[in-house]
């Protein structure tokens, strides 16, 4: 699993390439803490594009994510959800938690949740 | 169908088969004893990666043997076993534990320990075997817990549920590493038929979420049919039918018939077989 950052505005996207498994996701869930809780970023997006395959560990941390953002009062996105993603999340009745939507250009404008239907 | 030619009045095989890369659980020549009894004779079979496979069979037909063997619990005296293309029935200790972190096992009895509380229980595994951060685990033990319908039991003593909570929890624990295989043995003896029903959603949605490669040993044939992609049938450690569910209910086999159709065993019958066997004329069962 590849994982990178890039500032658009006031947002930061996370980046992830690759399944997001039990044995990698602590790289997910310190990337993420490290932009919400230490660098105070605003806005985090969570770019599942090219994320085939994630397990529960992975889940847990996008959890994490979520709710340390909370606690600092910015938020937390996730687009690009494969049909895979969004079944996990859907088993553990999280898609209604997150802020999920479909593109990148969705996810900067925060626009409107998309939850019917998969991204791709 | 099955991948072997079809023999009269029976579906599945008996010879082996070469083993296919895109199967998560391969069986071959697979022969277990328990002293100087055989309880499996050479039993072949695969079950394609995420798929769901059922096995059926009356009690003393080796079904639970089998499901030991699989999960490495009992040795094959011989024959293999291939899990993710890894042979797993001939490999050492070390090899053995490493393999087994991508297989899951909820048992019959839950086997919980029963002075750790339900979420230590399903945590254990994750400690073990992972760097997971501690907070990381917790959420993962309540998703579990969540999964199987036990949401805010987590600090609660295994001797505090009911049979059935423990059974779930127990499907908790088994869930708790992700794994690619796992391993159900009656997953729904003794529960009420709502959370049996659960229970067998709860088996399609994990296939289907998280593409596992699902083994059952059930007596429960309406969950069978619910939860298989194919099924085999066990009859005195032989396998007698592999197949998949609209064909096993098709089938003509007659072992199979009797199993399906619940038709009990005839009784011993005529005064002499009678006489015979409780005389000890008649050489006791040998398999």
């Amino acid at each position: 699993m590849d994982i990178s950052t890039r500032k658009v505005g006031a947002a930061t996207i996370v980046d992830v390439v690759g399944d997001i498994t039990l044995y990698n996701s602590p790289q997910v869930r310190k990337v993420l803490l490290d932009l919400i809780k230490d660098k105070k970023t605003p806005r985090v997006i969570v770019n599942l594009e090219r994320v085939k395959y994630i397990d529960s560990a992975g889940v847990a941390s996008l959890v994490e994510g979520l709710k340390v953002s909370r606690d600092q009062k910015s938020s937390f996105a996730l687009f690009g959800l494969s049909r895979t993603a969004r079944e996990v999340l859907e088993l553990t009745r999280l898609i209604k938690v997150f802020e999920v939507y479909n593109t990148e250009e969705e996810a900067l404008a925060g626009g409107a949740k998309t939850d019917a239907s998969p991204a791709r | 169908m099955s991948p072997l030619p079809p023999k009269k009045d029976y579906i599945g095989a008996m010879t082996p088969m070469p083993v296919k890369a895109s199967c998560a659980i391969s069986v071959r020549n697979l022969r277990v004893k328990y002293g100087e009894r055989e309880i499996l004779h050479g039993v072949n079979f695969d079950v394609p990666a995420g798929e769901t496979m059922v096995i059926l069979g009356g009690s003393g037909s080796g079904k639970s043997t089998l499901l030991r063997t699989l999960v490495g619990l009992e040795r094959p005296s011989s024959g293999e076993i291939y899990i993710m293309g890894k042979e797993f029935a001939n490999i050492s200790e070390d090899e053995r534990d490493e393999l087994r972190k991508g297989i899951g096992m909820s048992f019959q009895s839950g086997a919980l320990f029963g002075s750790m509380t339900v979420g230590e229980n399903v945590a254990l595994p994750l400690q073990e075997h992972t760097d997971l951060d501690p907070s990381t685990i917790e959420i993962m033990v309540r998703l579990k817990l969540d999964q199987v319908g036990l949401s805010g039991f987590e600090n609660y003593m295994p001797a505090q549920l009911s049979g059935g909570m423990k059974k779930r929890a127990a499907i908790a624990r088994a869930l708790s590493m992700d794994p690619q295989v796992l391993f159900f043995d009656e997953p729904s003896a003794g529960l009420d038929p709502i959370i049996a029903a659960g229970i067998d959603e709860l088996i399609l949605k994990l296939k289907r979420a998280f593409k596992m490669s699902i083994v059952v040993v059930t007596h429960e044939l309406a969950s069978a049919f619910l939860i298989a992609d194919r099924m085999i049938v066990l009859d005195k450690g032989v396998i007698v039918a592999d197949a998949t569910t609209d064909e096993m209910k098709n089938s003509t086999q007659p072992r199979v018939r009797q199993f399906l159709d619940r038709v009990p065993e005839p009784e011993v019958t005529g005064e002499i077989d009678y006489l015979q066997m409780l005389t000890g004329d008649i050489p006791p069962i040998r398999q």
